[in-house]
């Protein structure tokens, strides 16, 4: 069962109380991108085996997305963290690197 | 005004607690900053309470108020009272960023009485309701089977729990069958 913590209301919360929403910190391209750019804003997403950053929605809850920094293949949530950012702060990042010397996700090691 | 009618005629339950539909109870939504000084100022002289910390009430006879998010409130005041709370709210808040809302008539509250209502809340929520996890003075915004639901407790055998109105029968199925003689667990009792 994965539990992750809701960085607003402090919850650990249990899976049917939130709501998956998707790979973190896409960039977002548009009217005037390129087709390559917005194809990839669209359709291009991570799979990883191992380290995944997400949004998350507390949604039986206090309501807010957030992010979450979580292992696909052991469900280890590394830490979760405020939606209000575009990359994922250096204390989270710590903490993977820790664990899992070596991981890539997409530009970040 | 037209007299208030509950979602189900103030529907009970006698079983492990007694489960009762609440009549009465205003309810008023507030959204804004709930840690800005002029929205616990205009809170305190409308309501009497304190704004509560996160996950708290603050409750003081039949006023309250409830943590529901870093940026939402439920406001607790006797139904009667609800529209003239959420105007003088209202223009107490003018030109502050916040939002006041009346929204009694768009919930259902059910009041739970009796000792074994940490099992019978525990057994539709994905809630530790433990008594050193879950306790008076906490809210909970949660789900109870399938909708979404909060619940405070004001005492050690008193627990009352808000949902939508539309889902008023469901949940009071729900309710009634947790409490059911019959489906005693003794989780917290033994």
């Amino acid at each position: 069962m994965l539990l992750i913590t809701c960085p607003y209301c402090g919850v650990e919360a249990e899976e049917t109380e939130l709501h998956a929403g998707g790979e973190a910190h896409l960039t977002r391209f548009g009217p005037d991108s390129s087709d390559a750019e917005f194809t990839s804003y669209l359709f291009h997403r991570e799979n990883p085996k191992g380290v995944h950053f997400e949004r998350w929605r507390h949604v039986n809850g206090c309501g807010k997305w957030f992010h979450a920094a979580r292992a696909t293949d052991t469900l280890e949530v590394f830490g979760t963290y405020s939606a209000q950012t575009t990359t994922p702060p250096k204390d989270i990042l710590d903490t993977i690197r820790a664990k899992r010397p070596g991981f890539r996700w997409r530009d970040l090691t | 005004m037209s007299d208030v009618q509950l979602a189900l005629g103030g529907a009970s339950f006698d079983g492990l607690v007694q489960v009762e539909e609440l009549a009465g109870q205003g309810m008023i939504t507030l959204r804004g900053d709930l840690t800005d000084d002029a929205i616990v100022t205009a809170v305190r002289d409308v309501f009497g309470v304190t704004l509560p910390g996160i996950r708290e009430t603050a409750i003081d006879g039949a006023q309250g108020a409830l943590w529901m998010s870093p940026d939402e409130a439920l406001l607790l005041c006797p139904a009667d009272l609800a529209r003239q709370k959420t105007d003088d709210l209202s223009a107490k808040l003018q030109g502050a960023h916040a939002l006041v809302v009346n929204v009694s008539d768009a919930r259902a509250v059910f009041r739970l009485k009796g000792t074994m209502l940490r099992e019978v809340i525990a057994k539709l929520a994905p809630v530790d309701m433990s008594p050193g996890a879950f306790g008076p003075g906490m809210v909970r915004r949660t789900r109870m089977a399938q909708v979404a639901a909060a619940f405070w407790m004001d005492d050690a055998s008193t627990a009352r729990i808000v949902c939508f109105r539309s889902v008023a029968a469901y949940m009071f199925g729900l309710l009634s069958i947790s409490a059911d003689e019959a489906s005693a667990v003794n989780h917290f009792t033994r």
